[in-house]
């Protein structure tokens, strides 16, 4: 018997509390008619008005997106490779070397793993800017979309891909047509996840961006080190509801596939 | 009308489909396949019976071509096949798992080796109707894996290969996911299909009885040997060793000393006890150990002494085992050996007259038991 | 061949973008500041043949990681950020525990909405996350005008960069990594062992501790680890939310680096980082590794 005692609804609702309240109040004084932040003066979508002119941030917002679509689609691309790699690509020689450095970025602290990649850049010449943050972003997403992809080839059923190779298919093919469309779900979410790994970054963008190139968590970083401002909140407010309308709707697409699933093999029982 | 029996193994003209020769496969330390040699002939329904661990799924994947051999080589049609890919062979499988490609309907799981053949359109739309109406699938043509039951599962594994017309089929344990009353249907339904096909069947099974009940031939094998290669009615009737008396039925062994006597051998086996007689062509030698294996049904148990009779024994009931259509008596002899006897219930249980601590007669006839070595 | 392909594209990618330049953070580590450009000698001057390269081993010595214990502001940095990274993963663990039981207590149909709500947090900005207690901890935020109102205090006091508000940071951002592993052992918990524990006779306080506590302890133990090792190294909370007087490591290499250009000691404060971090990064393996031969 699972049982919600008081002590269990006290401690989801505290819990909770503390989770969304910061945000909560984020969002309702983005929309605070006063410059001074944290002093209600009436209810206004002034400070949204003046972020859409603002140029700095609109031009950092769009090189950030450039940033995150290229770089999470390669480190899928290599993600998955090296996923493959790890769970079907039998011994090699340097497997250990191989999968250390998948996991090793994993829990690198991000100032490291940003001035190794700068002095990198230095040392061989390579000018700073948007290839150099495309270049660090995939490196360590390309590690997690690994682990999303692998988690998921381990469970994966062999005799599939063997079956495709019995019935005539080339290797390639089996991956192409058989493994690839089962494990697509995994590979969207390591998708997603390395995108939202790159829009999110700013220890690394900051080491290996260049003047060219300004990413929004640099501007924003830049701007709130001198205290709160309402067009940030601004912003804010409009990050948070991409994301929470994004996660709502894969979780409720994911949730009716799945319902559809159950409902097909209770239905397939009967028959 | 007469019928030729279908015994190509014993015909010295036949050219074997499948020749494993001298093969040995090593995981490691770990030897799967110890020297084995074999011959599978054309339209042949062959089982490869025997516990886990025993080899047969390892010689499975070596005829499918996701294992190679460490040693010896296996012959296709007489063609070393060792340097062909598994997309190359002229061999399908069925799939223990079944390995159903989820994403894809049962109509395309089926075409699926099809395409791979770049069949023209037609060409895979008759062929894949004509393996769904095999199967009696056609209802389900366009319905995915998980929206059948598993029975269905199972056929659209069998049809989809199939389809390619293979010169061989490799089944794993095709019926170990089914419940036994479905496992009972469906194996007459998959020599119904073989028949139909004049495809050559091999299947590996840990069930004796499935083994017993589809197979033309049969393979007992332990610890990556062959053990005996026969057809089910001598794999029972004449097991050629105590492991594969006691690995197929139900049997009695009883441990004695054999001694050279006419046409058979008899055998003293305990202080006090009769001595006992078995027929037998074999030649155990001179004389020493042996078994004795008597199945229990071929034992009669009575009350009062038989007249007669060449092996005759006393000892009191332990216990009954009523299973409906049979009993078996659990007999203790004075010399503490057990002996199980197995009588058919043809009369109304009222009737019977045999209950526990009675003292009864056990005998047999001098062909029922097999003299085995030690 | 296509495999060696398959082999060699990640892993090539990995030795040019990972490993060598955290050879070259080692190197430099060993080299001498100087007043050029790079800020550092020597270089390896491969032109120069055998030569060059023995001048270039000549060159190297643990001079820097010598200084880094003279100075008192390394060692204190580092005592500094193993205390805030120990203490703010005991103080998550403390509130993030009861999250985690509350959930798994919870009714069945309420745990995919819970756990929706602890995986939002997790998806949405670490910048904005952390922005947003700025405004609530300032002199003039809402915690103070709170305080203020309630009566507890009667002048604003200082959250906002201190010490204070780089735990509360720490703990409102790790949340979800210490609530997650947790919720997932004590998710497959067993009910019927805590109804034996109090048929041979425990209390039901005493059932918790003696039954669920070491029965979720693989996710305490994973939980504590995903807010440690994050957290020592971390740049953005302490920048934010603490004061000039917050000493984090990851702080000072970034000062080190981009304030002072002191290219071979920034190296150095990294390279010690690292190694102070491989022992719970050994420790979260084994933890994982056991808990994987646990499950089967």
């Amino acid at each position: 018997m699972r049982r919600l005692t008081w002590f269990n609804a006290t401690s989801l609702t505290l819990g909770f509390a503390f989770l969304y309240i910061p945000m909560l109040i984020l969002i309702i004084f983005s929309f605070n008619a006063s410059k001074l932040v944290m002093v209600w003066a009436g209810f206004s979508t002034r400070w949204y008005g003046e972020l859409l002119q603002n140029e700095a941030f609109l031009s950092a917002a769009w090189t950030t997106l450039k940033v995150a679509v290229a770089s999470s689609t390669i480190a899928t691309v290599l993600g998955t490779m090296a996923a493959y790699v790890l769970i079907r690509g039998g011994r090699f020689w340097g497997r250990t070397l191989f999968s250390g450095m998948i996991y090793a970025p994993l829990v690198m602290p991000e100032v490291i793993t940003g001035l190794s990649l700068l002095l990198l850049f230095i040392g061989i010449g390579l000018d700073r800017g948007v290839l150099t943050i495309v270049l660090a972003h995939t490196t360590f997403s390309m590690c997690f979309v690994s682990v999303v992809v692998s988690s998921r080839l381990v469970s994966f059923d062999r005799s599939l891909e063997e079956a495709a190779l019995d019935l005539g298919s080339t290797p390639f093919e089996a991956f192409r047509l058989v493994t690839l469309p089962i494990i697509a779900p995994a590979v969207i979410s390591g998708w997603l996840l390395a995108f939202t790994l790159s829009l999110d970054d700013l220890v690394i963008a900051s080491f290996t961006s260049g003047p060219s190139a300004t990413t929004l968590p640099i501007k924003i970083f830049s701007s709130i080190r001198l205290g709160v401002s309402p067009e940030i909140n601004a912003l804010s407010t409009i990050l948070i509801l991409i994301v929470t309308i994004g996660v709502l709707t894969a979780s409720l697409v994911s949730k009716r596939s799945s319902l559809k699933m159950q409902a097909d093999e209770r239905a397939a029982v009967r028959n | 009308m007469a019928q030729t029996v279908f015994e190509p193994w014993n015909d010295p003209d036949q050219e074997p489909l499948i020749q494993f020769r001298n093969v040995t496969k090593r995981f490691g330390d770990f030897t799967a396949i110890d020297n084995l040699s074999l011959d599978i002939f054309e339209r042949e329904f062959f089982a490869l019976l025997g516990p886990s661990g025993c080899g047969k799924t390892t010689m499975m994947r070596m005829l499918a071509g996701f294992e190679g051999v460490s040693e010896g080589a296996i012959y296709l049609s007489g063609k070393d096949i060792a340097p062909v890919p598994p997309n190359k062979r002229a061999v399908n499988m069925m799939f223990q798992s079944y390995a159903l490609f989820p994403h894809l309907s049962v109509w395309d799981n089926i075409a699926f080796g099809l395409k791979r053949d770049r069949l023209p359109k037609k060409a895979i739309g008759d062929r894949v109707s004509e393996m769904l109406q095999l199967t009696r699938l056609e209802k389900f043509a366009h319905r995915k894996p998980h929206q059948i039951s598993g029975g269905q599962r199972q056929r659209v594994a069998l049809a989809r290969s199939l389809a390619k017309a293979p010169k061989l089929l490799l089944l794993d344990e095709p019926l170990g996911a089914l419940d036994k009353k479905l496992r009972q249907d469906t194996q007459f339904e998959l020599m119904d299909i073989q028949e139909k096909t004049g495809t050559t069947f091999v299947i590996v099974t840990h069930d004796q009885e499935e083994a017993m009940t589809v197979a033309s031939r049969v393979a007992v094998m332990d610890e990556g040997r062959l053990i005996q290669v026969d057809t089910p009615a001598q794999i029972y009737e004449s097991p050629n060793s105590l492991y594969v008396a006691d690995f197929i039925g139900d049997v009695n062994i009883i441990e004695g000393h054999a001694k050279k006597s006419g046409d058979g051998y008899d055998i003293t086996f305990a202080e006090g006890q009769p001595v006992l007689h078995a027929k037998t062509s074999r030649d155990l030698g001179s004389a020493g150990k042996c078994y004795l294996a008597i199945r229990p049904e071929k034992v009669t148990v009575s009350a009062e002494k038989p007249e007669g009779r060449t092996n005759l024994v006393k000892g009191t009931i332990l216990d009954i085992a009523y299973l409906g259509n049979l009993s078996t008596y659990h007999v203790k002899l004075a010399s503490g050996q057990i002996i199980k006897a197995q009588t058919a219930n043809t009369r109304r249980i009222a009737r019977r007259d045999l209950t526990w601590e009675d003292e009864v007669w056990l005998s047999w006839t001098e062909t029922a038991a097999v003299v085995l070595e030690v | 061949m296509r495999r060696l392909v398959l082999i060699a594209v990640p892993y090539l990618w990995l030795l040019t973008l990972f490993l060598i330049p955290f050879l070259i953070v080692l190197k430099i580590s060993l080299s001498d500041t100087a007043l050029s450009i790079p800020p550092y000698t020597p270089t390896l001057d491969l032109g120069a043949g055998w030569t060059g390269v023995k001048e270039f081993f000549a060159g190297l010595d643990f001079e820097n990681f010598w200084f880094l214990t003279t100075d008192e502001l390394y060692w204190k940095a580092y005592l500094s950020s193993l205390q805030i990274a120990f203490l703010s993963t005991i103080m998550t663990l403390i509130v993030g525990y009861p999250i985690a039981y509350g959930m798994a207590q919870a009714p069945d149909e309420w745990r995919p909405t819970l756990m929706l709500l602890v995986i939002l947090p997790f998806w949405t900005s670490f910048l904005i996350r952390v922005y947003a207690w700025m405004g609530i901890l300032s002199r003039e935020g809402l915690l103070n005008q709170f305080l203020l109102w309630t009566g507890v205090i009667d002048a604003p006091v200082k959250i906002l960069n201190t010490d204070t508000a780089v735990y509360i940071g720490i703990v409102y951002t790790y949340l979800p990594f210490m609530v997650l592993p947790i919720y997932a052992t004590l998710e497959k918990l067993d009910e019927s062992l805590l109804e034996a524990a109090e048929d041979l006779g425990c209390s039901r306080a005493s059932a918790f501790w003696l039954v669920t506590v070491p029965l979720s302890k693989s996710g305490i133990i994973a939980g504590c680890f995903l807010v440690f090792i994050p957290a020592l190294g971390e740049f953005v909370i302490p920048s934010l939310l603490g004061g000039s007087q917050t000493l984090m490591i990851g702080k000072v290499l970034w000062e080190e680096f981009f304030n002072n250009r002191d290219w071979p000691i920034a190296s150095a404060v990294a390279v010690v980082l690292l190694l102070i971090l491989i022992v719970p990064i050994i420790l979260f393996q084994r933890n994982e590794q056991k808990q994987r031969e646990a499950e089967g």
